[in-house]
Order: C-alpha cells, then structure tokens, then sequence
C-alpha cells in the first residue's frame, strides 16, 4: 500500500490538516457542549476567531443564498465548481508571487467568469468548453503549488476551506465584497429573473439578456471567492447549490424561494461553525453534512416511494416547467 | 521517498536534445519511465474512446464529479487500513450506477443533484483525510491525500503500473465491444429502444465503464485532472470530425499523443506531469477552435466572392 500513492511534488497537503488540528487543540482545548446553551454560546463567542468565522460565515451565507438562487435557476452548477476550481489555481499563483490568497482567488475567479461568458449559450456546448477549462485550471494550480518552495498553507487551506485563520481585515473584505454582490443583485433583480426564467421572451421584451448573463457570472465570481474562503474549493456547491435546490423543493414564489434559501445556508453555516467547534473534524465535512441530510430527507418525503404517483409528477412539472 | 529519488535522477539526465531517437532511448532506460509509458498509453485509448461518448451523453458534469468520488473512496480505504484501490474503484462503481437512476431527470436538476451528492461526498473524503492523519500510526503515508486528488503516474510502482494497464485494456475492449449499440443508443435512445436495443442495460453498462476509467487514471492523473484526459481530446476531435468512428478512434489516437508528449515533458522539465497533461491538451484544444475561425472564415470569403 505505501508504494501506491507516493509523489514528492506536493505531499504537504496532509501537513496543513495536522497543522490544523494542533493548532485548534492549541487554541480551543477540547471544548466540551453542555445543556445550557447559553454558556456553549458564552463559551462560543469568547474567541476573536469563532466570532470572525461567524461574521464571515453569516456573510457568505447570505450572499451564497441569494447568488445560488439563480445559479440554480439558469443551470449554472458545473460553472460555479469549475469557478471554485480556477479561484484554486488563483490562490495557489499568489502564494507563489507572495500575495494574499484572497487576490488570487478574486482575481483568477473573475477572468473565468469573463472567459466563460465568452462561451456558447448551448447547455451541452457549454458544458464541455467549461469542462476544458476546469483541467487547465487545475493543471495550473498543481504547477504554481509544485513551484512554490515552502510549505504552501494557504493553497491548501483553499481545497477544502479554513475558518481558523480568519482575521478581522478578511471579514472586512468579506463584507464589502457581500454588500456590492447583494446591492448589484437588488438593482438587476427584475431583469434578471426575467431573463433567467425565460430568456426568450425577455429578449424580445428587450432585457440585455447577453449583458445580464455576464454581469450575473461576475456576481457569481464573486461569490464563489468568498464562499470558497469558509467551506473551501471542492465544497462550494454545500452552499452555493445546496440550500436553493431544496428551498426549490419548498416554495414557488421566487421571493420566498430566495428567502429560504438564504435561511437555509445561514442554518447551514452556524450549524456546521458550532459543530466544528466542538468536534475535531474539517468544518466543511459538517457543513456538507448538514445540507446534503436535509436535501436527502426532503426528497425521500417528498418523491418517496410512499408518495402517490401523479402528485409527485405534478410537483416536478411545476418545478421544472419554470426554467424550461 | 520516491519523489526523492525521481528528482535526483533528474538531475543527472542530459537535457532534451534535438536527436529525439537519442532522447526516447535516454527515456526508456528508465525503469519508471517504461512503467509510466505503458500504463499511460493504455489509460490515454481507454480514455480517449470513453471520452467521445462522456460528450455525446451530455456526462462532463457526471464524470467530473465521479473521479472526486474516487478520492473520498480512497480515503475511507485508507483511513479503514483497506487498500485504496478497493475504496477507489468501489465508490466509483456505486455512484456510477447510482447515477444511471438519476437518468430521466433534466439536465438542470441532475446537475443540481449531482453537485449535492458531490459536495457531500467530498466532505466526507476531507473527514477520512482528517481521520486518516489524526490516526498516530498512519502518518507515515501522508503522501496518499494529496497522491488520489493530484495523482502522478511517476509514482506508480511496476506492479500498480500492470494492474492499471489490464483494466485500461479491458474497458477500451469492452467499450469496443459495444460501440456500435452505445453509439446508436446515445445519439437517439428511443429510436433505438423501438428498435429492440437494450438501451437502459447500455446505459448502465456505460457508466460502469466511465467509473472503472476514472478510478483506473485517478492514480495517473489524479483525480482533479482525469478531466483533461477524457473530455479535452474528444473535445478536440468533435470540432473538426464529424464521422462517428473516426472521431472515436481520433480521440483516443490524442489522448494518447498528448500522454506522450506530457510524460516526456515532464521528464526533461520536471513540471508535474498532470500539469503537462492538462496544459498539451488545452493548446490542442486552443489551436483547433483557431483552425476553425480560420476555416470559417475562408468559407464566408470564398461564398462572398462567389455571390459578386
């Protein structure tokens, strides 16, 4: 077995998880949740760091909420991993020309958006051009790690996120970023929807639907920058995806869609926070946890196999006769 | 290490020179080197062939998703003391039929569903890692985290190297084997379900056979990277033939050159080789879609002339 996995390039990933893992026993001991939730919630908040992951993290949230909304709508899934996947090579190019991983994320995520609005608006066509894109981007960002000569924490540290490190400038950064993503949002709100909806006829009503698809991928940039920061690269979906795909299930109205899921990635978010607080494992493990339990448990109540057939066909027209 | 060791014997090989044959003979002196060569040549066909039907079902987004099954598989192997390869091709194999389930779904809920299940998944693969590590005895073998999602075939031993190999070849036959029913099947599953096809028992053939590819290249390539080998080539290929079968048998004909040249710029540039893979790829990928305007462009011209 130990002959199997080994490489010399770019084996001090591990490192930073039992970096991780000191440094928390360092930091916290080993807290211990009791019944009396206003001492966990003293005990919680006594800590710079817990209170900045969850600024940051009710942040993110809402942002992830309300971005992911349309990411759902317009069929934007694989974009916004291969989005996660580029702000990986970016952070790992600016640990090696010596910057703060955030430019690199912001940076990198923002030339994929405006490349991939370049793409065919055909789903299938689309997806491939953005799946080319995804392995360059990953070849990238295994070059910039393995020419990196030093223990590249904070790459790693974007794989899979990292809420211990979070200081009083990121949340500061988190919530500029976080106020224009949402202020932009709240003015293109209408065209948007719209355009997202039913692109056709909101072309021929005269929405710049070129223009609001490319201002959205930015948004999105955006966002995934910021979320990759708390639940890392490779779990973005958790809360980008995750929350609007079951507040789909839910509501109808757009408004009240968006409004849960909002909630439901603040929920999502503080649960996983107050978790890892408690338990050693990686935050994004919890956080993951958590929305994948609640997307399994609404799709067994309400596609189950208890469930007659003709409602639960009916629900799913409805679901999908709105993005068609 | 290996690694280590790689790089010392790096150091004492000539550079690339302009007499390639010179140049092959220096690479196939290499133990490793010949390793990497044969299992790389027969993942890059079984690959390739695999790939073209990944785009003709619409299944990037799916396979994707499957190689990073395949990393939080090998976790769990590892962190139960298993070999990583049972957890590698297990998990890829179920979820791979699992996702056969999802198939009558629309494209927009199956990727939304996909990326759940895939979110989760990879949580999970953080959690053994985690598990892994904080294990006192087993840090001995931290390399295997970050080996699964970065992979690199140099680092594959001579006996991983001949297993790899016989299941690459046996998923390029048996994918062989059904090419002409699969191909019927994707292009327009009903008409070829009134034909008598066995269109649902193909569909599931077919992503068993997509999961035991990607887990098979996960080591090779890693699995961040099986990408670049199983959608840019067939990729490449669909923009300029049309032809079903050469199309087939040209994608892994470039998958298999970009293989080549990528092991051997790694070897005379000591980039990382998913790096090199991934790179050739996207320049192909690049110069085709040039070739393309430029074609495109001459047809536009040469119709204009002829109108005036």
């Amino acid at each position: 077995m130990s002959g199997a996995w080994p490489i010399g390039l770019v084996f001090l990933f591990p490192f930073r998880l039992l970096q991780h893992m000191t440094t928390r026993v360092a930091l916290l001991g080993s807290p211990t949740f009791s019944w009396n939730l206003v001492a966990d919630w003293q005990d919680i908040f006594q800590y710079d760091f817990m209170r900045h992951a969850f600024l940051a993290g009710t942040i993110i949230a809402v942002m992830a909420g309300v971005v992911g909304y349309f990411v759902v709508l317009r069929g934007l899934t694989f974009a916004s991993h291969t989005l996660a996947n580029i702000g990986f090579a970016g952070a790992a190019g600016a640990v090696l020309v010596g910057l703060d991983p955030v430019f690199g994320l912001l940076a990198f995520t923002l030339v994929g958006a405006l490349g991939m609005g370049g793409f065919g608006r055909r789903l299938s066509q689309r997806d491939i051009a953005v799946g080319i894109i995804l392995s360059v981007a990953l070849g990238l960002g295994i070059l910039f790690i393995s020419l990196y000569q030093g223990y590249s924490t904070a790459a790693y540290a974007v794989l899979f996120g990292e809420v211990l490190g979070i200081s009083q400038r990121d949340v500061a950064v988190t919530f500029v970023v976080g106020v224009f993503t949402l202020l932009v949002l709240g003015v293109m709100y209408r065209p948007l929807l719209f355009a997202s909806l039913d692109e056709e006829v909101a072309e021929a009503k005269g929405v710049h639907v070129q223009f609001i698809s490319f201002a959205f991928l930015l948004l999105l940039a955006l966002a995934v920058a910021e979320a990759v920061q708390i639940v890392g690269v490779l779990l973005v979906f958790a809360l980008l995806v995750t929350p609007a795909a079951i507040a789909e299930r839910l509501a109808v109205r757009p408004a009240s869609v968006l409004l849960l899921s909002v909630l439901l990635a603040l929920l999502f978010t503080w649960g996983g926070l107050v978790i890892a607080y408690y338990l050693p494992y990686p935050l994004g493990f919890f956080i993951t946890t958590l929305a994948f339990g609640t997307y399994l448990a609404l799709r067994l109540v309400k596609d189950g196999p208890w469930v007659s057939k003709q409602r639960s066909l009916t629900a799913q027209n409805m679901s999908e006769g709105g993005a068609s | 290490m290996k690694g280590l060791a790689y790089s010392m014997l790096l150091a004492s090989t000539q550079p690339f020179s302009l007499n390639l044959v010179a140049d092959v003979q220096q690479m196939l002196a290499v133990d490793f080197m010949r390793t990497s060569f044969l299992a790389g040549s027969l993942i890059a066909v079984s690959c390739g062939l695999v790939g073209y039907y990944v785009l003709l079902r619409h299944l990037t987004f799916a396979s994707d998703a499957l190689s990073h099954v395949g990393f939080a598989g090998a976790m769990a192997a590892a962190f139960l003391g298993l070999n990583p390869y049972v957890g590698l091709f297990g998990s890829s194999i179920i979820v791979g039929v699992g996702m056969g389930q999802l198939g009558r779904a629309s494209a927009r809920s199956r990727d939304v569903a996909i990326g759940t299940v895939l979110a989760w998944i990879l949580g999970l693969g953080a959690l053994f890692l985690g598990l892994y590590l904080s294990h006192p005895v087993a840090n001995t073998n931290i390399a295997i985290g970050v080996g699964v999602l970065f992979g690199s075939i140099f680092g594959v031993d001579a006996q991983t190297a001949l297993v790899i190999s016989v299941v690459s070849a046996v998923t390029s036959i048996a994918l062989l084997a059904i090419a002409r029913p699969l191909l019927f099947a994707s292009l327009d599953p009903e008409v070829a379900r009134a034909r008598g096809l066995p269109v649902r028992a193909l569909d599931a053939l077919f992503l068993t056979l997509l999961a035991v590819t990607v887990a098979d290249a996960v080591p090779a390539v890693g699995a961040l990277l099986v990408f670049a080998l199983l959608v840019t080539p067939a990729a490449s290929v669909r923009r300029v033939v049309t032809r079903p079968y050469a199309a087939l048998f040209l994608s892994a004909a470039l998958a298999l050159v970009i293989t080549w040249a990528g092991l051997t710029m790694a070897f005379y540039l000591s980039y990382p080789v998913s790096f090199d893979i991934s790179a050739l790829g996207f320049v192909v990928y690049l110069v085709v879609l040039a070739y393309q305007r430029v074609r495109a462009a001459r047809f536009v011209e040469r119709a204009s002339n002829m109108v005036h």
